[in-house]
């Protein structure tokens, strides 16, 4: 059986673009991936997602969204897709099987970027995590630090203050690309400290981790500083290696979508015709949930449109 | 789904001739909420031949500690009362059973 639609990814993005697909009685398919939920199922409070007066739990908001798709009958499968092909119809492989469909939809979202140093793997969750969120609950009087310079450093530094007694936001520039409100906020917050220009250049420790060797990065002097826990917030990834060689990426690996020739144009369209992307995978920018659910429906809608006009002949 | 504790611990996991699988969860977990239903899949599945058990690690610090839980959720798998393999953060059905059926 081909679905008219198979949605890549279960955000904001996929989930939205199921709704839409769904009630416009499209077949569709919502292959979820490895993180079910997508990030929002990483943090807490939720407070501007509108709609939601009180604010709203992350894992609540998403696991709402499904029930809503799931009410208008899209199909749910936990499987993490491997390899697109376009023959008649689009072949979509996952690690346990192959479906196939009229138009695809791709909304795999972004991931926490680590820094990529083989002392970091091997002691991820033994000290070294990328969501304060889930993991700060462990380190409870311990001595933390969090690496990185933008608003989800400053975020996390503040939230582990509910647990850490003293936190080191580490950044390897002196300048901070937080926004002024959230810098300002943990600058002020006496449990912080700030320590600039130093370039992380291993995680020490066997087991679990001890400290964190920094490079000056003005005069090249090193020095190991001890710490329990190293958090990352260093940035996010697109989740697109899978995609490479079928669709066009930019060169930091984000979808590229056409840039609409008329106003009525599609806005969502990839390099490939019918595939179309939404989300965090397309959006180096405003990566905010509202906005990921907004390109989520109307990727759904680029997609009917898209079907009106090419999906009814009979590919089977 | 069972839930093992700091007390029934020993009796459950440690002395078992069985290989169990421990799932170390949380209520304000998100991805616990999402690794949650994929390990009773697995315990369905698996039938006869594993244990799976869940331990919630804000009642049962000891064991949390013991095993050195720093990241929830973190799937161990012993054998014989010992670990033998652990996976770090959601992990899939298939890789799960793999993993006990070996
Ligand atoms: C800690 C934290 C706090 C945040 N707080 C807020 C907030 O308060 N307000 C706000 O608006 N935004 C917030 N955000 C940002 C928000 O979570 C994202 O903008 C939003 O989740 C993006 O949605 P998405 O659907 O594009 O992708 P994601 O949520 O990243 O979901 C991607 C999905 O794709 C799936 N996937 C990836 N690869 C594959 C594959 N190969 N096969 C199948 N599936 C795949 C994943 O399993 C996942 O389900 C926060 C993010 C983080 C990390």
């Amino acid at each position: 059986m081909t679905y008219d639609v198979i949605i890549i990814g279960s955000g904001p993005a996929g989930y939205t673009a199921a709704l839409y697909t769904s009630r416009a009685f499209l077949k569709t398919l919502v292959l979820s991936g490895f993180e079910p939920g997508g990030q929002l199922t990483t943090t807490t409070e939720v407070d501007n997602y509108p709609g939601f007066p009180k604010g709203i739990m992350g894992p609540q908001l998403v696991t709402d969204m499904k029930a809503q798709v799931e009410r208008f009958g899209a199909e749910i499968k936990q499987e993490v897709v491997t390899e697109i092909n376009k023959e008649s119809v689009f072949t979509i492989t996952t690690q346990s099987g192959k479906y196939t469909a009229k138009t695809v939809i791709v909304a795999t979202g972004a991931s926490a970027m680590y820094l990529g140093l083989p002392s970091e793997e091997k002691l991820k969750g033994k000290g070294v995590s990328a969501c304060a969120t889930c993991d700060g609950f462990f380190f409870r009087g311990k001595v933390v630090t969090v690496i990185g310079g933008g608003d989800t450093a400053m975020e996390e530094a503040t939230f582990l203050t509910k647990f850490a007694p003293k936190v080191t936001v580490i950044h390897r520039r002196d300048e901070f690309r937080a926004s002024a409100i959230m810098l300002d906020r943990a600058k002020k917050d006496e449990r912080i400290t700030f320590l600039t220009n130093k370039i992380v250049e291993e995680i020490l420790g066997e087991t679990e981790v001890t400290g964190v060797r920094l490079k000056d990065a003005k005069t090249g002097e090193m020095i190991d500083y001890p710490t329990q826990g190293v958090f990352l917030a260093i940035g996010h990834k697109p989740n697109t290696d899978f995609l490479k060689g079928f669709i066009d990426l930019d060169p930091k690996g984000y979808v590229a979508v056409k840039r609409a020739e008329t106003p009525l144009s599609p806005q969502t369209e990839t390099s490939v015709p019918g595939v179309f992307a939404a989300g965090d995978c397309v959006d180096p920018r405003y990566r905010q949930a509202i906005v990921a659910a907004g390109q989520g429906c109307m990727a759904a809608m680029d997609a009917e449109k898209y079907l009106e006009t090419h999906g009814t002949e009979d590919h089977a | 789904m069972a839930d093992v504790t700091d007390q029934t611990f020993d009796a459950e996991v440690l002395q078992s001739d069985k290989p169990v699988l421990v799932d170390f969860w949380a209520v304000w977990c998100g991805p616990c909420q999402v690794q949650g239903p994929i390990v009773e899949e697995v315990a369905a599945a698996v039938g006869d031949k594993a244990k799976v058990l869940k331990l919630n690690v804000d009642e049962n610090p000891v064991n949390a500690q013991k095993y050195g839980i720093m990241s929830i959720p973190t799937l161990m798998v012993f054998n014989g009362g010992n670990v033998t393999k652990q996976f770090i953060g959601v992990t899939s059905k298939d890789t799960l059973l793999a993993e006990l059926n070996k």
